[in-house]
């Protein structure tokens, strides 16, 4: 009878083990089975460098160059505003806060990253926008650049966290050894504990570029949503997974148009893939 | 002549009290052998000459410790600790190569040129007695020496800033016989330079290299005296007991 309920609940155990990835399969397929008809009309590097987006003209034209290129430039603006931002408080936090102030900014920190991000956008559209608008004299504010400063906050908490985690988890006999030889306390940050933990610091930022590229919501309402190629920051631009957003609902099941808003999920998955891939490799050489 | 004074010291950490009342001297080029068993305080005495107790944040002392009549307190943090060298237990060689491993501390301080910085790498190696192993391969990982070497590494790279005191943490508690007895060698022909203050865990090292030998029992500095008397007649009946291994 034990052996029965044994090997009953084993099994059960192994099923939702192996549901996960049955289902990131099925995803998979499901995106490849529909996207790549697409390439029956439009041939893969048309799809990839066309700089038009124009799918319900006649004839439809599918180039989605003008949405990379606006993802790309939001998510680059996030990275250069949060990486500074997310790896220097990470020092703090690590390095030189006082434990009461450390839990503070933790705390703080979780609080960021539970705050929905349409809510985020919500708060960019109504502050952001037209700050941005004013500074630059510009006839809308919503731009790459409001993008990138909203993205930026949600790429902090991860940011922050991971490469705090990266950096206490280097052995304190580096920094006592460091400071042993006469180091100053920034010297020994600089020259020994952020080179210690810089495979962590580098997954940090990957996983904190990972959630900006991925991000939507916050993202369609202060981009501005135009699917032109960028040729500054401060135009509005539309991202890939805004495009798949404000488009779906509209797309005639079966067209070319719908097909296409698939092909554009699978290089968004191939872009995340990579980047999660790329953040992985880095977390395992952290740990040999 | 005397290089470190040590008045009333008594150290917290929260509220475990980790030394007691000591009170010592370490002369100038002498080897001071500290010894005791584990909790018994001597790597926190250790930590205390170049304040690296300060990182704790639960750390407390009162009393004075003096390098050369001044308290240590009253000295520029950075400039203490390049005047008081440490060598830890574990070898930690950083993932450079050996010759940047070596003037590690010294670029720190701002050195830029070429060619002193040679010249300190081979002074340093060879006080370490280590140039004659590592000359022909410079630019080699430091982590392609045995633990012998790293650990003799480690104390050429703290050679390296012109110390005049040099702290060991058990320096030898990772390493074979031979590798103990090079680093060893070292040490004696230190201290015609430099003043030593050896921790360790091993009796009989402290007996071999130590001018004189401090053992500390549960924070307590229960005997100080030359290293001859301590192993041959024994003020005190626990000094003893630990150095015949009755305890510890």
């Amino acid at each position: 009878m034990r052996k029965i309920k044994e090997f009953v609940i084993v099994k059960l155990i192994q099923v939702c083990g192996l549901a996960s990835i049955f289902f990131v399969a099925l995803i998979f397929l499901f995106l490849l089975k529909e996207g790549l008809s697409v390439f029956k009309t439009v041939s893969p590097f048309d799809f990839s460098f066309g700089k038009n987006w124009y799918p319900i003209s006649e004839p439809a034209q599918l180039g989605i160059l003008p949405l990379i290129s606006g993802s790309l430039l939001v998510t680059l603006g996030a990275a250069v505003i949060s990486i500074p931002i997310g790896v220097g408080c990470a020092v703090y936090i690590a390095e030189i806060a006082p434990l009461k102030i450390k839990e503070i900014l933790k705390a703080g920190i979780e609080l960021l990253a539970a705050i929905p991000s349409v809510v985020l956008g919500f708060i960019g559209m109504i502050t952001l926008v037209p700050l941005v608008k004013n500074i630059f004299h510009l006839p809308t504010g919503l731009t790459a650049l409001s993008g990138s400063i909203m993205l930026a906050f949600m790429a902090m908490p991860t940011i922050v966290s991971i490469a705090e985690d990266a950096l206490y988890s280097v052995p304190k006999t580096y920094k006592e050894g460091a400071l042993a030889l006469g180091a100053t306390h920034w010297q020994a940050i600089w020259r020994v504990m952020l080179p210690a933990a810089s495979s962590g610091i580098l997954a940090a930022v990957m996983l904190g570029i990972g959630r900006v590229i991925g991000e939507t919501m916050a993202v369609m309402m202060i981009t501005g949503n135009a699917a032109v190629m960028p040729n500054s920051i401060l135009v509005p631009v539309r991202t890939l997974t805004a495009t798949i957003a404000a488009e779906m609902g509209e797309a005639v099941v079966g067209s070319e148009h719908y097909f296409a808003l698939f092909a554009i999920g699978i290089i968004l998955f191939i872009i995340s893939f990579a980047i999660n891939v790329t953040a992985d490799l880095f977390l395992q050489k952290r740990q040999q | 002549m005397v290089k470190f004074e040590v008045h009333d010291l008594n150290i917290w950490f929260s509220s475990i009290h980790a030394l007691k009342q000591v009170n010592l001297e370490i002369r100038s080029n002498e080897i001071l052998s500290v010894i005791g068993p584990a909790n018994s305080g001597k790597t926190t005495f250790l930590r205390t000459l170049n304040r690296l107790n300060d990182l704790n944040a639960a750390f407390k002392m009162t009393g004075a410790v003096e390098l050369e009549r001044k308290d240590i307190r009253g000295i520029d943090i950075e400039e203490l600790r390049r005047k008081i060298g440490m060598v830890f237990a574990l070898p930690l060689p950083l993932p450079l190569s050996i010759f940047e491993n070596v003037v590690y501390g010294v670029r720190m301080q701002g050195e830029r040129n070429r060619k002193k910085l040679e010249e300190k790498t081979e002074q340093a190696l060879r006080q370490a007695y280590l140039w004659e192993e590592v000359k022909g391969r410079m630019d080699e990982s430091a982590f392609k020496l045995s633990g012998g070497q790293q650990q003799r590494l480690c104390i050429a790279r703290t050679l390296a800033v012109d110390p005049e005191v040099i702290l060991f943490d058990e320096p030898c508690s990772g390493l074979d016989p031979i590798s103990t007895a090079k680093v060893e060698d070292a040490m004696v022909k230190l201290k015609e330079k430099y003043t030593i203050v050896l921790v360790t865990n091993n009796v009989k090292q402290a007996a071999r290299v130590g001018d004189r030998t401090a053992f500390f029992l549960s924070g307590e500095l229960i005997e100080i005296d030359a290293t001859d008397k301590i192993f041959t007649a024994p003020q005190d009946k626990r000094t003893d007991g630990y150095i015949r291994g009755r305890f510890g």
